[in-house]
């Protein structure tokens, strides 16, 4: 005990009489931090993810592969440091520890090593630029704040939160089924949203062009302060939104976002609701029935779920004939629900995001993976924050024979996630692309080309 | 490709393939005549220029197709029905070494052969576009019919959402994966399922279409490298006359011919200007009446409009010698200026009576410092234009749709739309040459101009 003392000096307060007076107040400091990546934070599963399986011993390993990945580091002054690369697994974990850095965010993979990148041009024949890159999808709750009504910036309760789920839902089929990709990360952003990296070869290999595409093809929402209607279908529905609609969105909006956030409850939320609808006689037709209907006499059923089949039938209602009113519903349904993207965070290579197991320094709380076949388990309430860890490590029993520390708290249900969903299938991917890709290349040399 | 004076054309094709849409990898082992040289190559020219005319007006993807069968059939048979494929090849070629020369010719002709290709491409039968697909060496493959039968609901419902017809039993579809259509991916043209793109063939064809373009483009560079350094020299007495002059030729009417809607008098002038003058020639007459002068380019540019729009000779001797007298005095315009436009109106010199001029030849002039011709779509300022707009009557909202056009460079459309603010009517042709524009725009008015008296 003793000798441990003096060797974490001051890391006393944390270690000293594990069992009394647990008392790590709550909070995020440098010290906490330290502890954290001395003893917690998965170095070596984040060195394995971004090697790619190029740390191997096969011929066709890369060795270059992982100093050419830049990662950055936010100091504890806002100091920023850009254009960091390590060559092995040491390097990298050494460094953060010693930095500690508030923040840890991973880049590209670039043609050189970014440590060297002012030798090249950023023309011509020698050129520093992106050669690989996850596909990387940012969905903040901040941007859905014109239709939520119980929290408005930062925060995030258990009302807004399913927003997020819901977005993850529709998001992560259409990679899967759609885009045919497989190996795909969700990370609690840690305060208000999700992130999702996607680390097929064919994902990473994309270029700028073809990432905004696939941003596009996502993109639905189309609106700023200016216009009243932000979703606009001319015609009938894509396939893609039709199975987002029928299978996720217009559930949660009918049986949950309607209620939780009351939609229709006060004429102020209501009206913003009308003014999505094109048609005077309809929006009228439901605002006298509004208006006066304070308290109707079905109190039995929620105003809410009342006041939508109301709007519903009159749409539906086939007196309408006119134009752009056939799918006002699902444009009502999508500007509610669908997910919004960060366009930009997609659409270019060189784009920095944070790190899984990263801490929020505002909340606390490790951006932890999500499962999204379990999605809406995710609490952000009840995300393990710093202190809680730090507190489990003390009260943990320091009798048990682990290999990892983490494997005492509930980070380690994260981290077992991480590796048994994500790592590990990925790894394997890896390692068998690499073995055809090299198996042909072999062949290749071996038959004489003639040009 | 050799050139010869007269021997009949001997046929010898290696570019010969089931499909009779040609790919042009290369220049044919032909021989041709001199005269067949310039004959095939402006039978296709009259096929693009009307190509090019019918995408100004907007025609849609159908009308398209029926025009290009029309011109095709129109233009490009041969007596000899065998000979049809190497006259589209030649003229192709000759083509190229005509607009391979500046940039602006590169770029309309890579357009227009590239929209050419694409409808001819979709008139084919299904196993020529197959043939062809294959000799491409795309990255599809064709789906079977089971395929597309478990596919078809999803299919169906991309047509819907674009209002495009339902496929067929018959259909065409081509997976693809997804990254060689990003175009069609982000806005949701096409059914995707495990990275595969389900693509119809009249997008496929966009493929196709990218390859040819890139394959052309790249040609016509070193097509105009070999122009400059050796054929232009070498050919100075055959071949490169004929060359220059095809890339000048408009052929649509000349209005040389005036007798349609009588004739124009001086006093009817400055009305005619505010309500019928297309702005070229109005900025020109207003700077006319403002400065009492204009330089060649100028006088040239509005001499010959105002011949077209059917002022005579006597009128416009008076009229332009009453502007010029404030500057110059009668007698220097007697003396220095009243020449040419006898000269224009072909009393003067070799007698020729020389035709207004067309958009694209104004649109290519360059007006320098003091010169107030050209088209003023491609020379003005931005501001300067929408106040010239303004003065013309067109409203705000007119005024942003042509200012976009002018933004991405369609001068003609610029001109088209303005007509058609300020007449409250449209033009289905699409605005090629000012007299054009003068006759559409008194066909209109000429009915009120009647009744209101």
């Amino acid at each position: 005990m003793t000798k441990e003392e003096s060797k974490n000096g001051s890391d006393d307060m944390l270690i000293d009489g594990p069992k009394q007076g647990n008392v790590i107040p709550d909070g995020f400091n440098p010290n906490y931090l330290k502890v954290y990546y001395g003893r917690l934070f998965p170095h070596a599963d984040i060195f394995k993810w971004m090697s790619y399986g190029n740390d191997g011993r096969h011929p066709a390993c890369d060795k270059s592969y992982f100093g050419r990945r830049e990662f950055s580091f936010t100091l504890d002054n806002d100091i920023y440091l850009r254009f960091q690369s390590f060559n092995s697994e040491s390097e990298l974990e050494n460094s953060i520890k010693e930095k500690c850095p508030s923040k840890i965010d991973i880049g590209p993979v670039y043609s050189v090593d970014p440590a060297k990148r002012h030798a090249y041009a950023q023309g011509g024949d020698n050129v520093f630029a992106p050669v690989e890159r996850e596909l990387i999808f940012d969905i903040d709750i901040t941007d859905y704040d014109d239709v939520r009504y119980c929290c408005s910036g930062a925060d995030v309760c258990l009302e807004c939160w399913p927003l997020m789920t819901v977005a993850i839902k529709v998001i992560d089929t259409a990679l899967r089924d759609d885009f045919g990709f497989d190996h795909i990360l969700w990370v609690y952003s840690g305060r208000r949203g999700v992130h999702c990296w996607v680390c097929d070869g064919k994902a990473r290999r994309l270029t700028n062009e073809q990432r905004g595409a696939i941003a596009d093809y996502f993109r639905v929402y189309k609106g700023n302060e200016n216009s009243n209607k932000k979703v606009s279908f001319p015609g009938p529905l894509h396939p893609f939104l039709v199975r987002s609609y029928t299978e996720v969105l217009r559930e949660f909006f009918e049986e949950k976002l309607l209620l939780s956030q009351n939609l229709f409850s006060t004429e102020e939320r209501y009206e913003k609701i009308l003014s999505m609808i094109p048609d005077e006689s309809v929006t009228s037709e439901l605002r006298g029935k509004w208006q006066e209907n304070r308290r109707s006499s079905n109190s039995k059923e929620d105003i809410n779920f009342f006041r939508w089949e109301q709007l519903k039938n009159t749409l539906q209602s086939g007196k309408q004939k006119v134009q752009g009113l056939r799918r006002c519903v699902e444009e009502i349904v999508f500007a509610f629900t669908y997910p919004r993207l960060d366009m930009e965070v997609s659409k270019h290579r060189n784009h920095l995001l944070k790190a899984p197991f990263c801490v929020h320094p505002k909340t606390g709380r490790v951006c932890i993976p999500i499962d999204p076949k379990d999605c809406e388990e995710l609490d952000p309430t009840t995300v393990p924050t710093l202190s809680e860890l730090l507190r489990e490590l003390n009260t943990g029993d320091s009798r048990m024979d682990v290999d990892n520390e983490w494997e005492k708290t509930s980070l380690g249900k994260s981290i077992r996630f991480f590796r048994s969903s994500f790592l590990q299938p990925l790894l394997k991917s890896c390692k068998e692309e690499m073995e055809s890709g090299y198996k042909a290349k072999i062949q290749q040399t071996k038959n004489s080309l003639s040009w | 490709m050799e050139i010869v004076r007269s021997q009949r054309s001997r046929t010898n094709t290696p570019n010969d393939s089931v499909s009779t849409l040609p790919l042009y990898r290369y220049a044919p082992q032909l021989e041709v005549r001199l005269e067949d040289f310039e004959v095939f190559a402006m039978d296709r020219l009259r096929v693009l220029k009307g190509i090019s005319d019918a995408l100004a007006r907007g025609k849609r993807p159908e009308e398209m197709e029926n025009l290009v069968r029309d011109l095709w059939k129109a233009n490009m048979r041969h007596p000899e029905a065998s000979e049809d494929v190497n006259k589209d090849i030649i003229s192709h070629f000759v083509l190229r070494l005509v607009y391979c020369r500046t940039e602006d010719l590169r770029k309309w002709f890579l357009s227009m052969e590239t929209a050419l290709y694409r409808y001819r491409f979709l008139l084919g039968s299904s196993e020529a576009k197959r043939a062809l697909m294959e000799e491409f060496d795309l990255p599809c493959k064709a789906i079977s019919r089971t395929e597309f039968e478990n596919a078809k609901e999803k299919l169906e419902q991309v047509a819907r959402s674009f209002d495009q017809p339902l496929p067929t039993a018959d259909a065409i579809f081509y997976k693809v994966p997804f990254e060689e259509v990003p175009e069609l991916v982000a806005g949701r043209r096409v059914y995707i399922h495990k990275g595969h793109a389900y693509v119809a063939m009249h997008q496929v064809v966009s493929l196709v279409v990218t390859q040819f373009r890139s394959n052309l483009s790249k040609a016509l560079i070193l097509t105009n490298r070999k122009w400059t350094s050796t054929i232009r020299e070498q050919e100075k007495d055959r071949l490169t006359p004929i060359v220059e002059a095809l890339s000048m030729s408009y052929l649509g009417p000349d209005y040389s011919q005036t007798k349609e809607f009588g004739e124009i008098s001086i006093k009817d002038l400055d009305q005619l200007a505010r309500s019928s003058f297309p702005l070229c020639m109005r900025h020109l007459f207003d700077k006319l009446r403002e400065d009492h002068h204009l330089k060649h380019g100028g006088r040239m540019q509005l001499g010959l409009f105002l011949k077209g729009v059917g002022l005579r000779m006597e009128d416009a001797l008076a009229f332009w010698k009453a502007e010029f007298s404030h500057k110059v005095g009668a007698e220097r315009f007697d003396k220095e200026y009243a020449y040419s436009i006898r000269h224009n109106y072909g009393k003067e010199g070799k007698r020729t009576d020389y035709t207004p001029y067309s958009c694209q030849k104004i649109i290519s002039s360059t007006p320098g410092v003091g010169d107030h011709h050209g088209c003023p779509y491609r020379h003005f300022s931005e501001e300067n234009l929408r106040a010239a707009l303004g003065r013309m009557g067109v409203g705000s909202r007119a005024m942003e749709d042509v200012v976009d056009k002018v933004r991405n460079r369609h001068y003609q459309l610029a001109c088209t739309l303005t007509f058609e603010a300020v007449h409250s009517s449209s033009c289905d042709a699409g605005i090629n040459h000012p007299n054009q524009y003068f006759s559409d725009s008194h066909k209109i008015l000429q009915p009120k101009n009647n009744n209101a008296a």
